[in-house]
């Protein structure tokens, strides 16, 4: 606070962040396009699915009715529906803490690699770079019960194996999956957040008798805070919504509706069984979670975080 | 309470870089050993070598006559401070001083103790609840004076302390680290490539040059008598002035063939102190030692002296007078010095004795 009053007094606007324009159109015609795409692709959308999420069509889109909130609270009784939030939950939470634990754990050790370091992160990268639909059709075929290589593998170690038939195997696989996928961008950030660490405080750490798992925990990890905060932010976000396409290649929503996450599920009842006003509900409901989330996840984790 | 003792301590980094060139040092009990040098002389590499955060590629380093080569950092009893302090900055200015303390297992109200006797030390005592990018850098600096001085190590060492700081709080802090490592009698090593520091801090200097040895001992012993050119032109400011002499017949001359009584046999560089001359007019009077005629080219007028930079002897020389100047640019002088004052250094730069 002294600091910037500081500069204030001693510098005046010439060292002030406000740029002043010439005049008052200018910087609205500068954020004009930003606004312009966020309107078209976000709030246009979102508002078409609050009306929709409010009317009841038939299947044809032939006529439809305006029916208040009963959409919301036919999906909110359906068990279907709360096995699926149920669903979410789980695999989200997995997806996230799996995604990140090993993306952390690599980049520490990829840390420590001296020689041919370049090439270590180029290959830790890759896996961004394949489409979800790839990265589910690897997966499914590599587990697949009877043609994959790794199922093989482990039934051979006494697994019976059966993510076809067997739910919570179901979930391990597109969790898996979807971690995997996510790994190579959280792996990037640590890579990053590690690097912006001084070399002198693990250093003067190491000279205050702290030994390497010590100093991981009490010096590292509250340092790469800001970054595992940014990376929870996001692998929550794409636990919900970028992992349709890994779900809808591996499982395909079951056995059952074992692995029936929201999202999968908003697609199924609106583009397989086209309930359309039920599946805007949902979709609608998914929003308002994922708002709740982030609001939540900055207003009481990012109170523990320390920036620099 | 000990020790440090070097020897012939070498460090190859890969690709056959040899940063350290076996070194060997004798640190005394509760002294305090300043390695100086330029960049790149390898004083931080021998520092982080006694530190334990880089290998011992050769040699020994012992720490109160035991050999320390393979001990990790933590088990040597030293306390480092680093050039940007290295201060844990999600940590309360407590938490940073206790930190050590704590992974050692220390008792709680011990810890307590001790942080605070050392805060009140170091006038820390109303920052203790802060973070440090909530401290000023002479506050931060002291905070990691106070990490050192908590864990009440068997040796300190100090990479560059002052560095960051500017040159007011710099001279400020030299003084107190002086007084603290003075009071606490804890054997210190400091590393600087500012010989001001060097020479007020030390009780034994050791001045560096290209991974080796140049010169150690009592600094004023290395300011009167360097044992090289290097040495005399890096100790003093301004440095010693070096005059490269020519071999002419029957003995050394100065390139505008003026001939030197007093050098002895194999002196090819002449070196005397910008204050241990004298510039007076021209006046032809005889005068036993250096006389040499010299045209100022520029006048540094500090205050207290001024300093006479002067085209002579084939060379620029500096010379120190006492308060003002009154010589100008262009202006030409006899620059004089007593034979006791002069230094004479050989074709390799080593010191040879005068007559």
């Amino acid at each position: 606070m002294g600091r910037r009053q500081e500069d204030i007094g001693s510098g005046g606007s010439s060292l002030s962040p406000r740029v002043i324009f010439p005049n008052k159109i200018l910087p609205y015609l500068l954020v004009a396009p930003q606004l312009a795409i966020t309107a078209v692709f976000f709030y246009w959308p979102a508002s078409q699915a609050l009306y929709q999420s409010m009317l009841r069509e038939d299947p044809f889109g032939l006529n439809s009715k305006f029916v208040w909130f009963d959409n919301f609270a036919r999906v909110l009784a359906d068990p279907n529906y709360l096995n699926s939030v149920r669903v979410t939950a789980v695999f989200s939470l997995a997806t996230a803490f799996v995604a990140m634990a090993v993306a952390l754990l690599l980049a520490v050790m990829a840390d420590k690699v001296v020689r041919g370091r370049g090439i270590y992160r180029t290959l830790m990268i890759w896996p961004y770079a394949v489409a979800p639909a790839i990265a589910g059709m690897l997966w499914l075929f590599l587990f697949n019960p009877s043609i994959g290589s790794l199922a093989y593998m482990l039934r051979w170690l006494g697994i019976n194996w059966d993510p076809l038939l067997n739910g919570p195997q179901a979930m391990v696989l597109v969790v898996a999956a979807a971690a995997w996928k996510q790994i190579s961008y959280n792996f990037l950030f640590f890579v990053a957040g590690l690097q912006a660490i001084p070399r002198t405080l693990i250093e003067a750490a190491a000279i205050d008798g702290a030994g390497e798992t010590k100093r991981f925990w009490t010096i590292v990890f509250p340092l790469l805070a800001p970054t595992t905060f940014f990376l929870l932010v996001i692998n929550t976000t794409y636990a919900f919504f970028d992992t349709f396409g890994i779900i809808h290649a591996v499982t395909g929503g079951g056995p059952g509706k074992a692995t029936e996450t929201l999202v999968y599920k908003v697609y199924n009842d609106g583009f397989v069984n086209l309930i359309l006003g039920d599946s805007a509900a949902q979709s609608v409901i998914l929003m308002v979670i994922v708002i709740a989330l982030t609001a939540f996840q900055f207003r009481f984790v990012e109170r523990k975080v320390h920036y620099g | 309470m000990a020790t440090v003792d070097l020897r012939d301590v070498r460090k190859t980094y890969a690709g056959n870089v040899e940063a350290v060139k076996g070194v060997s040092i004798a640190i005394a009990d509760k002294a305090l050993c300043v390695l100086v040098g330029p960049s790149g002389c390898g004083k931080s590499t021998l520092l982080r070598m006694i530190a334990g955060l880089e290998t011992i590629t050769d040699g020994t380093v012992a720490i109160d006559g035991k050999v320390v080569n393979t001990t990790g950092p933590a088990e040597r009893d030293i306390a480092m401070v680093f050039q940007n302090y290295a201060l844990y900055p999600h940590m309360k200015v407590y938490d940073n001083m206790a930190y050590g303390l704590r992974n050692r297992g220390t008792p709680r109200d011990e810890i307590d103790r001790r942080v605070r006797e050392a805060a009140e030390k170091l006038e820390l005592g109303a920052l203790l609840d802060r973070r440090p990018r909530e401290l000023s850098g002479g506050q931060r600096q002291r905070v990691a004076m106070g990490r050192a001085i908590v864990r009440n190590p068997k040796v300190f060492l100090f990479d560059e302390p002052l560095s960051n700081l500017d040159a007011k709080l710099r001279g400020q802090m030299r003084v107190e680290i002086k007084n603290l490592q003075r009071s606490l009698g804890v054997t210190s090593v400091y590393v600087t490539h500012d010989q001001l520091e060097a020479m007020t801090l030390a009780d034994t200097l050791v001045v560096m040059n290209a991974g080796r040895v140049e010169q150690a001992g009592n600094p004023l012993d290395i300011y009167e008598k360097p044992a090289s050119t290097f040495v005399a032109s890096f100790i003093g400011a301004p440095p010693m002035n070096l005059l490269s002499l020519s071999q002419n017949g029957d003995g050394p001359a100065l390139p505008d063939g003026a001939k030197l009584a007093a050098a002895p046999k194999g002196a090819a560089t002449l070196g005397f102190r910008p204050e241990d001359a004298e510039a007076t007019v021209a006046n032809g009077a005889a005068h036993e030692g250096l006389s040499l005629p010299a045209t100022v080219e520029g006048v540094e007028p500090v205050g207290a002296e001024s300093f006479l930079y002067c085209a002579a002897g084939g060379g620029r020389i500096v010379v120190r007078v006492a308060g003002r100047a009154t010589a100008n640019p262009g202006d030409r002088l006899e620059v004089k010095a007593k034979p006791e004052k002069l230094h004479w250094f050989d074709r390799e730069g080593r010191r040879v004795s005068s007559i």
